[in-house]
């Protein structure tokens, strides 16, 4: 053997066919969770599994729960001991973990939770891939609300994500979905998992100066306060109910508004920062096709068509699916003289948000899967005609 | 604050009694809640404390302990938490014998929201969703403890004080999954539509029907109509979830080698 082959044998070790889901899972060991609380269900159950194997050797823990409900306290309850924490499901678990996962929202805990997407409603076609989940990741909670929810196309953006969704939510003190669907969940490509130290991995802030001054809800000038663990020093209450500056429980209105505006301000605060797309040939793009997840492959195969045929055609992808990339969305779409919208949904749900922001004057164009089946490339240009 | 002849203040009372007694210190305790009128105790507590959603506190619960098993955690519920919506995390936390300490405030109705039927509720009780008489039987929390694993569980009562300490001085010293059920007078909601007008009716009722453990248990079939057993019911050493976790993690790191 000589130099060069030794090269590609070490390469080789190092490159791995992996899953989109135990992408996932690497991603969160990397970001340094430790603590994973399931409840199996298709198609994320490999999510669980990678955790049981992995969990006890990292000095972690992988508890299987009674269901999601209780799945999604436990994670909320180990972040508080200290824990990088998180959970995955799919549909019909995501439905019973909003309401725990309303109070991440109120009492501020980090966490994060991947709702690896499937044909519904109900319990729909479990193994086949669906996106009707978009305005539920918004708005599945009650209440006055906000979160974040990522969505990978790859199985490398299911790494990146994981991370950079642990670090969202570690730094803005919020819960942060993964929202895949079955098709990127289950997609296999080559993958090398990043040494440490090659991507920046964020910690919560933890409360500094005298431990009888905290207050677990006064925020700092960025938005947001720091977070200190259960058995430290600085003694702090978490609540659903409706709280002041110190955690206990306060029925003032001003109080109350001045919450809920603080749960809102520290997402608005940081936009630029959370709302992450990639562009595929948009620069002179006079047909843009925006698409997500599983829906991004064929609509970058569908634009280099176009482009062959001379149609100037490019991708704008979203990355970060709330808040939704209106700045983005506006920007290219009002270049373009066609939008479309490619996702595995009846409703156009992300094409309603398109919708909303370049106005009900633009041509835009929707392509939907509702069947459990992909969206080829081919149903895509004959939308365009 | 809670209604006049309401058990959760003299339970809250003996818990931190216990507290004081077995050193705990405020950084090392954790108080877990679910909602209801027991769930409002943390607002009166200085420890490290969660409120949490109806019925879950047990769940959120698991996670504490299991992060971090140094922390005495400690879940105060009702029995409409306990057993009613958070009857499968009952359960289920008793089974995996997690070192928690449930304290639960059985008034026999869901008190908070104006004297509903509960999942505790007797046969033919009246309630505000009962008028006719409950046509459900209730859970007997104890013996459901004991059936799904606890390591402790006692019964106690507010007219039966000092041994309601004892009762939670045992449990929170107990590793492994460990249950105070309280029966506990509900004067406003429940004592009132059920031949008991008064808080000070209800103190008798406990004092009257609630017999020791021994007395209870020598009384035969029909005899114990009406009564129930205080103190001490089931006491055991089963290795609790954290013991068994860390002796599987042992196997897993003796396998990777």
């Amino acid at each position: 053997m000589n130099k060069r082959e030794k090269g590609c044998v070490a390469v080789a070790r190092e490159m791995e066919l992996m899953q989109g889901n135990q992408a996932i899972a690497e991603g969160a060991f990397y970001a340094g969770a430790r603590f994973y609380a399931g409840y199996p269900i298709t198609p994320s159950s490999e999510i669980a599994e990678e955790c049981s194997k992995r969990m006890p050797l990292l000095g972690g823990i992988y508890m299987q729960m009674e269901d999601e409900i209780a799945s999604m306290a436990a994670i909320i309850g180990a972040s508080l001991s200290g824990a990088k924490a998180f959970t995955a499901t799919s549909g019909p678990g995501f439905s019973l973990m909003q309401e725990n996962m309303g109070l991440a929202v109120m009492g501020e805990v980090p966490c994060v939770v991947i709702d690896v997407q499937r044909r519904g409603p109900s319990t729909g076609l479990s193994t086949k891939p669906a996106q009707g989940d978009i305005m539920q990741l918004r708005w599945g909670r009650h209440g006055d609300q906000i979160v974040i929810a990522l969505c990978p196309a790859t199985v490398r953006e299911c790494f990146m994500l994981t991370v950079a969704a642990f670090n969202l939510s570690e730094k803005f003190r919020v819960p942060v979905i993964i929202s895949p669907d079955e098709i990127v969940g289950h997609m296999r490509e080559t993958f090398r998992v990043p040494e440490p130290g090659e991507i920046e991995v964020i910690e919560r802030k933890k409360p500094t100066g005298p431990p009888e001054k905290y207050k677990p809800f006064t925020a700092d000038k960025d938005g947001v306060a720091p977070l200190a663990a259960y058995g430290s020093d600085y003694i702090f209450h978490v609540s659903s109910s409706m709280h002041g500056p110190d955690g206990y429980s306060n029925n003032n209105p001003a109080n109350a508004a001045w919450r809920v505006e603080q749960l809102h301000r520290k997402i608005d605060m940081h936009r630029d920062e959370i709302v992450m797309t990639k562009t595929f040939a948009t620069e002179d793009a006079d047909v843009l096709l925006v698409a997500f997840g599983g829906t991004t492959g064929a609509s970058r195969a569908a634009a280099l068509e176009l482009r062959k045929k001379g149609v100037k055609a490019g991708v704008l992808q979203l990355i970060t699916l709330w808040p939704f990339a209106d700045r983005e969305v506006a920007l290219l779409g009002s270049r373009a003289k066609t939008v479309v919208v490619t996702e595995m949904n009846y409703s156009g749900q992300v094409a309603g948000e398109v919708q909303k922001v370049l106005g009900s004057g633009a041509d835009i164009r929707k392509v939907n899967s509702y069947n459990g089946q992909i969206i080829t490339p081919q149903e895509i240009l004959k939308a365009i005609g | 604050m809670w209604c006049p002849g309401c058990g959760v203040g003299v339970m809250l009372g003996a818990l931190l009694r216990s507290f004081e007694e077995l050193g705990y210190e405020r950084k090392d305790t954790v108080v877990v809640t679910g909602i209801g009128c027991t769930g409002k105790a943390d607002d009166y507590l200085l420890t490290h404390a969660l409120h949490t959603t109806h019925g879950r506190a047990l769940a959120y619960a698991t996670g504490i302990k299991a992060f971090n098993p140094k922390l005495h955690v400690v879940v105060l519920m009702g029995d409409g938490d306990s057993v009613t919506i958070g009857g499968n995390h009952f359960i289920h936390a008793a089974r995996r014998n997690m070192d928690l300490t449930a304290i639960i405030i059985n008034n026999f109705n869901f008190g908070m929201t104006g004297g509903q039927f509960s999942g505790t509720t007797p046969g033919g009780a009246f309630t505000q969703t009962s008028v006719y008489g409950n046509p459900e039987r209730g859970f007997d929390i104890s013996a459901l403890a004991e059936v799904a694993g606890a390591n402790y569980v006692a019964r106690a009562t507010p007219y039966h004080v000092w041994e309601m300490k004892t009762n939670i001085k045992e449990a929170l010293s107990k590793t492994g999954f460990s249950v105070v059920e309280v029966y506990s007078p509900c004067p406003t909601n429940f004592g009132r539509h059920n031949d008991m007008k008064t808080a000070t009716d209800m103190l008798h009722w406990l004092k009257e029907k609630g017999l020791p453990v021994e007395a209870y248990n020598r009384l035969r079939g029909s005899e114990r109509e009406g009564f129930f057993a205080v103190g001490k019911l089931v006491d055991r050493d089963e290795p609790d979830f954290n013991t068994r976790y860390e002796e599987i993690r042992a196997t897993a790191m003796a396998k990777k080698g």
